[in-house]
């Protein structure tokens, strides 16, 4: 890259030394990017804008916070009153974690469906699992903050599953909790990790960035581009794209803000934390509740605990698990209904992580269990031997029956949305 | 209409976890409040109304912890009013230069005094039952506005053969169908200066307008801004939309 490309002497004298600008150019500029993404794509961009609105209104949220189990509810009160547009930062902050969410699971399940984890792609998907593990554990100990009843008592139901590991657990609780109970170490401790996580967030996502940029996106195709004829600049063609994107995003984000902005909270949490007073129903925010389902699925503590944590690390291996080599569900005509079986099978998870864990719906909750790790462990290894899976094009503009492929493809794609 | 959907929702989902729990169907009124919607808008007149309730009826139980004697300027009243209704209650001031605790009338900063000193004092006096707070009790309550109402309003006697013990109230609005709370409203408990109505469901009305408003002072301008913004937004959508679609339309046809 040479330096000489720059006009301005400044920036050429600069990159000479630090060559930042020839790496914004490379990386944001000329950086090429197929030309067949659909709005799929979009979704990484919004979730890196999320996380930036995340940190920016939760590191002023934290100049009026207190964390103190005598002051926290008060204090967050008075955001709400009495800091100048205090409401709009903390419901910004409050319905971001939700949104945030949202983002993260279209992106991951467009992973799934197009088969991004796979090579070579594998450690962009690892740190793309670590990052929503970062994101559980910071969102979790962001809903404490607010020192209401579903924070205490959700704080008090999952640090209480740390207790089921064999031996140790009882001083891993202790250690998180800072003494023998839920109470104002534990929020301390909670705040100062809920201000660090977001940045080890920032530090996985770089990588991701990272990694992403040394193969490039994938496509809904799922055959790589051969040749500049197959991409397109990411800027202005993807910038504008994903601004178009942003806008669309905005106006739900602001809709939910403005006008239902504690539809995806819980009333529950507007009363002060009491310890001695138990709410009918403790539910986790509504992210949590597939894993919450998971882990009530299953009779025993440490087995529930085990589940739970099992149905992330399930993703850690996934790129070994699916072994066929075709990547866009779009060719593989049996893995693309499992695909589907499997996100009704996700949301039901979610439903019935809603629900009081009795009657039918523990019955329902196990067979959703069942079949999510079934999915993962029987379908997907076993699809990859059996699947025929249906011709690819040559490439992203040609195609084996020559010339319509792409209009034939991209119309396959019209249909998935 | 879509803007309803979450509303129906949560409707649905309330009353399913209310049934699911097993513990007394709980049978809410649903009213069209001014402050739903997008466009919603608190009713002074209402909310000055429902303030003057709950001074006369539920401030001898129940605090307002949140709100300050200079919030009530939102309901629209001037400052020397607003200085009137502070001074008329007695406020816990000091140390002074002796160290001692002194009271003096209430200025505008200060927040309500509170009916109790604590909550053991609070449940003493209410046959041990806890009157909670309710600065935050239209939020803190699924469907909250309806919730509140319909339980101002739905004190009926109990129907054979439940069992209602000393000291507790039927209340078909409220979950498991028994209640510590006397009924608090029986109708004319008020004399409004304006002429309103004075009926139960009248006052039970006002109140939800102020208790709406000291849940959330900001409802009024969370919405009026959020007009503003979603205009802004959609415009930005559109002309990203335009944008995009001519920057791409060199590549589609290659």
């Amino acid at each position: 890259m040479s330096a000489d490309k720059f006009s301005n002497p400044v920036v050429r004298w600069i990159d000479h030394r630090l060559p930042i600008f020839s790496f914004m150019d490379h990386e944001l500029n000329e950086y090429p990017t197929p030309k067949n993404l659909n709005y799929f794509w979009n979704f990484g961009s919004l979730a890196g804008v999320s996380l930036v609105i995340m940190i920016v209104t939760g590191i002023v949220l934290a100049m009026s916070y207190t964390p103190h189990v005598d002051h926290a509810f008060q204090s967050v009160e008075r955001i709400m009153r009495d800091v100048n547009h205090g409401w709009l930062l903390r419901y910004i902050h409050m319905n971001g974690a939700s949104f945030f969410f949202i983002v993260v699971f279209i992106h991951i399940f467009r992973g799934l469906y197009y088969g991004s984890y796979k090579a070579p792609r594998e450690l962009l998907w690892i740190l793309g699992v670590l990052i929503l593990l970062l994101m559980m554990a910071t969102a979790f100990m962001g809903y404490v903050l607010p020192w209401g009843q579903m924070s205490f008592w959700g704080a008090t139901v999952i640090t209480n599953l740390f207790s089921a590991i064999p031996f140790i657990g009882d001083s891993i609780v202790t250690m998180l909790w800072g003494g023998f109970s839920v109470d104002n170490p534990t929020l301390n401790r909670f705040f100062a990790l809920h201000y660090l996580m977001p940045f080890l967030i920032v530090g996985v996502v770089i990588l991701h960035l990272v990694a992403l940029h040394r193969f490039g996106s994938n496509n809904p195709i799922g055959i790589d581009p051969s040749g500049p004829q197959d991409t397109v600049p990411f800027h202005p063609y993807y910038t504008i794209k994903d601004f178009f994107g942003l806008s669309v995003f905005l106006s739900l984000f602001a809709a939910a803000i403005f006008f239902f902005p504690n539809f995806m909270g819980h009333p529950d949490n507007y009363i002060p934390a009491n310890p001695m007073q138990t709410p009918a129903h403790i539910v986790p925010e509504w992210y949590f509740l597939p894993f919450y389902a998971i882990l009530r699925a299953v009779p025993d503590k440490l087995g529930g605990v085990l589940a739970m944590f099992g149905a992330i690390a399930v993703l850690f291996i996934l790129p070994w698990l699916d072994r066929s080599p075709i990547r866009s569900g779009n060719f593989r005509p049996i893995f693309r209904i499992f695909f589907w079986v499997f996100l009704a099978d996700c949301i039901a998870l979610g439903y019935l992580g809603g629900m009081p864990a009795e009657g039918i719906y523990v019955v329902l909750s196990r067979v959703a269990t069942a079949w999510y790790f079934l999915h993962f462990l029987v379908i997907l290894p076993l699809l990859s031997v059996i699947e025929t899976p249906k011709p690819l094009p040559q490439s992203l503009s040609k195609s084996v029956l020559g010339g319509t492929a792409m209009a034939g493809a991209a119309s396959a794609v019209k249909e998935k949305m | 209409m879509k803007w309803q959907i979450p509303f129906i929702v949560s409707w649905i989902l309330t009353v399913s976890h209310a049934l699911a729990a097993g513990s007394g169907d709980v049978v809410l009124k649903h009213k069209d409040w001014s402050f739903n919607g997008p466009f919603g808008t608190l009713d002074k007149a209402a909310m000055q109304r429902g303030f003057q309730a709950y001074r006369e009826i539920c401030a001898s139980c129940h605090s307002l912890d949140y709100i300050a004697f200079r919030n009530l300027a939102d309901l629209g009243y001037n400052e020397a009013e607003i200085k009137a209704f502070a001074a008329e209650y007695e406020v816990q001031d000091g140390p002074n230069d002796e160290g001692e605790m002194f009271m003096r009338p209430g200025i505008a900063a200060d927040r309500f005094p509170a009916p109790y000193p604590n909550e053991a004092a609070a449940r003493a006096g209410n046959g041990g039952a806890y009157p909670p707070d309710l600065s935050l009790i239209t939020k803190a309550r699924a469907n909250g506005p309806d919730y509140l109402y319909s339980l101002l309003t739905s004190y009926k006697d109990a129907p054979k053969g439940k069992n209602v013990p000393d000291g507790m109230y039927y209340n078909v609005a409220y979950p498991g169908n028994l209640i510590a709370m006397p009924q608090p409203i029986y109708g004319e408990d008020v004399t409004y200066t304006d002429g309103a109505p004075t009926d139960v469901s009248s006052i039970a009305s006002d109140l939800v307008y102020f208790l709406t408003w000291t849940a959330e002072p900001s409802i009024e301008k969370r919405k009026r801004t959020g007009v503003k913004v979603m205009i802004f937004l959609l415009i930005m959508v559109g002309m990203s939309y335009g944008a995009m679609k001519f920057i791409w339309a060199d590549v589609k046809k290659a």
